[in-house]
């Protein structure tokens, strides 16, 4: 498939502002008459909404939680980028946009990072004006802090809850337009598919979680804002109900699904305890910024009290590999290389799969007053799940699954390859290449929807003013439906003797192993049979009790589970097609020989798009060539 | 470890509940309450029977999903802990556990322990906001505010809507959740235009959605899992008497 990204000509810097003057508007006699179905209330979904309604569209909105309030955006902790350069440390759009491609490892479409630089002011001015409360310092003005290894302070931040904070001005926005009236609020709704007439999105088919009620919803227009998809490795930093549905349905119905390889492993999380694990829980990133990593440097230490383990038997790993940014590498640097001394052996705790992040040295030179007060929070959450005191032994920590920075293709517009089908925030792939940089994911779910969508999805629209309310009596409604009831009766039916938690446990496993830090495409061949025989393993002894026309949180997972064990296979496709490391996606063979990751410009500086053929395990690659005009491609080195 | 759970089965809002009791086995102190609640549905599923209905998302104490009653103490024991992020340590080898929804009658129960708390959401459509359209800001420097006031907003903002305040009133008061949001934003310069009316109609919907009326008792602040002040309740009574006196 010929892929349009319909980038606007001209200069880097003007070409958001050129579009915005000349794309068609619909008026507001227009907008009255035209519905939008926005699914998903986290950062991108609720101020897409809201923005809509102010607009005066007519907005449907869903969301699977009990309220839009709980989508999983609520639990981001660091912060927000913008280009605001407050601190007056140099910085400016034109730096936010190069790191941003730079961090993404040269992966991402330069216009659309532009714009995301561009919008970020707006996204802060209008957060402060909706009360969200930032950190300010004792003049009363807005406080930053530096994350993710950058060299200004452009991130905003409310305590250890920006997202929670940003959500709740997207809900109160969206919550006035819902009294309103301009936008009608369908919690415990899940969309189970998307339906289209003449090739054009005009609906969806979702399900009453209550009362398993399939209901027909239609519209002018659907946007998709229905988050990640870690939980396809079961355990990730992500809520547990996080999932792929809408847009894998989407895929299916023809949305292309781009570069699902890229994963973000996260260095900072609290290891795995043990089987029962279900999630697993962040620590911020800002812990790097005091605390040092090391293992032990003899294995026979492992088993040791870390305090009885002297400074010459400790290795500070980062600080030896990488002298120049020491344990302030970027994420897949630090994960790769505990990935590497645990495999080694020298991994500490109960299971032998963690590192230390030592505050010892910290608490000496800082003083505990200093460290509790930068820390204390992240400290104590810490002791509540470990049962361990991090300022008198060291954190145990190990990489997990965190941000997926694959997802639907769109063009500039946010539009899939679907007329009338948008996707934003994380559901989309735009913004961050092969690898995000830190508080970046919630300035770009904002930018989708607050300040980009509004103005794009005009583009479309003004194409429609002349189409009738969507019918839901037609005959592609119905089809939709029944397809969808087939599938969840299917699923009812099969009575097996494995739990759906089986089988995403099983999902998870060869996911992380396989297709997780480190890759390799022979191993990934194989366990993409695997993954084969699990999805028909899968259909055939799944054991879903209750009924369908009840509240059935076991139906819910299952339906999710089938869809991640579909991606799976499609990302082991994705990174088995790309023969080069960059990002979150590194493949053994391409390193160098001091193992760092090679990333291949010449044959490689694009975005795969993969098309659903009807066999999940032959999806067919579409290839949007990546141009870069106004960055040099250099390679990235932490040494 | 091995409990006894002692576990509120309703099959949908309009039967008659009661407790089940089941045995669960090979709990670990380092599981959290609802990776037990995991394992007790994983064993009533190979059983053939039904399992326990909850609502849970983030298990990392922030989106307020999760809401067991855990005996007699909304979030169970520990302070300040959502049920997500109590840990089996909190109990004994062969404890009784006995496991409640939240129980008031503006929070129907939809299934075992999983309720409808959308009563808090409509209260929030009737002034929970500053009415301000995407694209009318200025800039968000322009309106210093001075640091005590930015922490106390936030202090109230954290709040996570769980609503374990109500099911800790004995009047099943939803004071203090109104109380955190209407001081939130009546504290910030942005919100203080309209922060009468918004006393105003949030209470009126609180009183319509038939939440009880508060007498003080400061249950609700004692089991709150993020902390929020009864003194918020105090700021939003000032704003209220202010606002009728007003006009
Ligand atoms: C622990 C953690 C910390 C983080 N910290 C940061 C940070 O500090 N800074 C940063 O920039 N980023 C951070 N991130 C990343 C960031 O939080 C997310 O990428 C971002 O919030 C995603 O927002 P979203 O609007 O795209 O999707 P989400 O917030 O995931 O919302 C998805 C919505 O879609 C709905 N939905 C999904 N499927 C369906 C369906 N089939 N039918 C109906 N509704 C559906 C859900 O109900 C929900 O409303 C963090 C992530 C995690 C896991
Ligand atoms: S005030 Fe506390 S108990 Fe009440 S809803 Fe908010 S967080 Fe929950
Ligand atoms: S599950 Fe989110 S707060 Fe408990």
């Amino acid at each position: 498939m010929k892929l349009v990204s319909k980038e606007p000509e001209g200069i880097l810097s003007e070409k958001w502002t050129n579009y915005k003057s000349s794309v068609p508007l619909v008026s507001p006699a227009n907008k009255r008459r035209i519905d939008i179905i926005v699914v998903g209330t986290g950062l991108a979904g609720a101020s897409a909404a809201a923005t809509f309604g102010e607009l005066g569209y007519n907005v449907k909105a869903f969301c699977f939680q009990d309220s839009p309030r709980r989508a999983h955006s609520i639990a981001a902790q660091g912060g927000i980028n913008a280009a605001k350069n407050y601190q007056n440390d140099g910085d400016s759009v034109y730096r936010l946009f190069y790191d941003t491609i730079k961090g993404g490892d040269y992966r991402a479409r330069e216009s659309n990072v532009h714009r995301l630089a561009e919008v970020s002011t707006n996204i802060i001015d209008q957060c402060v004006a909706q009360g969200v409360p930032f950190a300010r310092d004792y003049g009363g003005l807005l406080a930053n802090r530096s994350f993710g290894g950058v060299q200004v302070s452009r991130t905003f931040y409310a305590r250890g809850q920006t997202g929670q904070q940003l959500l709740l001005g997207a809900y109160s926005a969206l919550s006035r337009q819902i009294a309103k009236g301009q936008v009608k609020m369908y919690k415990r709704h899940e969309m189970l598919d998307l339906v289209k007439i003449d090739g054009h999105a005009k609906g969806i088919i979702a399900r009453n979680l209550i009362t398993g009620e399939i209901e027909r919803h239609g519209a002018h227009a659907v946007v998709l804002a229905t988050g990640g998809y870690g939980n396809v490795y079961f355990l990730s930093t992500n809520a547990m109900g996080s999932n792929v549905t809408a847009a894998w349905k989407a895929h299916k119905r023809g949305a292309l699904f781009a570069n699902p390889c890229y994963t973000q492993i996260h260095p900072t999380c609290i290891p795995v305890a043990g089987e029962h694990q279900s999630k697993l829980t962040l620590m911020s990133e800002s812990l790097r910024n005091d605390g040092r990593v090391w293992v032990p440097k003899h294995k026979i230490d492992c088993v040791k009290p870390a305090r009885n383990i002297p400074e010459q038997d400790r290795d500070y790993y980062l600080e030896r590999i990488y002298p120049a940014f020491g344990n302030l590498v970027p994420r897949d640097v630090a994960s790769r290389a505990a990935l590497y001394v645990t495999n080694e052996g020298r991994g500490v705790g109960k299971t032998g799969v963690a590192v230390y992040l030592d505050f010892e040295d910290a608490i000496k030179r800082l003083g505990k007053d200093t460290v509790e007060a930068r820390y204390g929070n992240l400290f104590e959450m810490y002791q509540r799940i470990t049962d361990e005191n991090p300022y008198e032994q060291p954190m145990r920590i190990f990489p997990a699954v965190h941000y997926t920075m694959g997802g639907l293709w769109v063009d500039y517009e946010l539009g899939t390859t679907v007329p009338g089908l948008y996707a934003a925030g994380e559901a989309n792939f735009s913004d961050h290449g092969a690898n995000r940089l830190g508080a970046s994911a919630l300035m770009q779910g904002l930018a989708d929807g607050y300040f980009v969508l509004p103005y794009t999805i005009g583009s479309y629209l003004s194409t429609q003013i002349r189409a009738p309310k969507v019918d839901t009596q037609h005959p592609a409604f119905a089809e939709a439906e029944s397809e969808v009831k087939e599938n969840l009766s299917a699923l009812m039916n099969i009575q097996g003797d494995r739990t759906v938690d089986d089988f995403h446990k099983a999902l998870g496993k060869i996911m992380w192993k396989e297709c997780g830090m480190s890759r390799h495409g022979e191993r990934m061949t194989e366990a993409k049979e695997k993954l084969g025989n699990l999805r028909e393993e899968f259909w055939g002894k799944v054991r879903i009790p209750g009924r369908l026309e009840e509240f059935n949180p076991e139906l819910e997972k299952a339906g999710r589970v089938a869809d991640l064990i579909e991606l799976g296979e499609l990302m082991m496709d994705d990174a088995i097609n790309r023969n080069e490391s960059c990002g979150g996606h590194f493949r053994e063979e391409f390193a160098t020989e001091e193992g760092e990751a090679q990333r291949d410009d010449k044959k490689f500086t694009y975005v795969a798009a993969w098309e659903h053929t009807g066999n999940p395990a032959k999806a067919k690659l579409s290839k949007e060539k990546l141009k870069f005009e106004n960055v040099e491609l250099k390679t990235r080195s932490y040494k | 470890m091995q409990l006894t759970l002692r576990v509120w089965r309703q099959s949908n809002p309009s039967a008659k509940g009661e407790f089940e009791n089941y045995d669960v086995y090979g709990i670990d102190k380092d599981m959290s309450f609802l990776e037990m609640m995991d394992v007790l549905n994983q064993q009533l599923i190979k059983e053939g029977k039904d399992p326990v209905a909850f609502d849970h998302d983030c298990r990392e104490g922030i989106c307020g999903s999760c809401n067991m009653y855990i005996n007699g103490r909304p979030h169970g024991p520990w302070d300040k802990t959502t049920t997500c992020q109590l840990h089996m340590r909190a109990f004994e080898d062969r404890d009784t556990i006995v496991i409640e929804p939240f129980r008031a009658n503006s929070f129907p129960i939809i299934k075992d322990l999983a309720v409808d708390r959308s009563a808090f959401d409509r209260i929030i459509e009737k002034g929970g906001y500053i009415s301000v359209n995407t694209g009318n800001a200025m800039d968000a420097n322009a309106i210093p505010i001075e640091k005590e006031i930015a922490d106390t907003a936030m202090d109230a903002a954290t709040c996570i809507g769980c609503g374990a305040c109500v099911a800790a009133c004995k009047n099943s008061s939803a004071m203090l959740f109104v109380s955190a949001k209407v001081a939130h934003l009546n504290m910030l310069p942005q919100g203080k235009v309209e922060s009468g009316e918004r006393a105003i109609s949030m209470v009126n919907q609180m009183d319509a959605e038939g939440f009880g009326s508060c007498t003080n008792t400061y249950a609700c602040e004692a089991e709150c899992p993020k902390g929020i002040s009864v003194t918020n309740i105090a700021r939003l009574n000032r704003s209220f008497i202010g606002a009728s006196i007003g006009g």
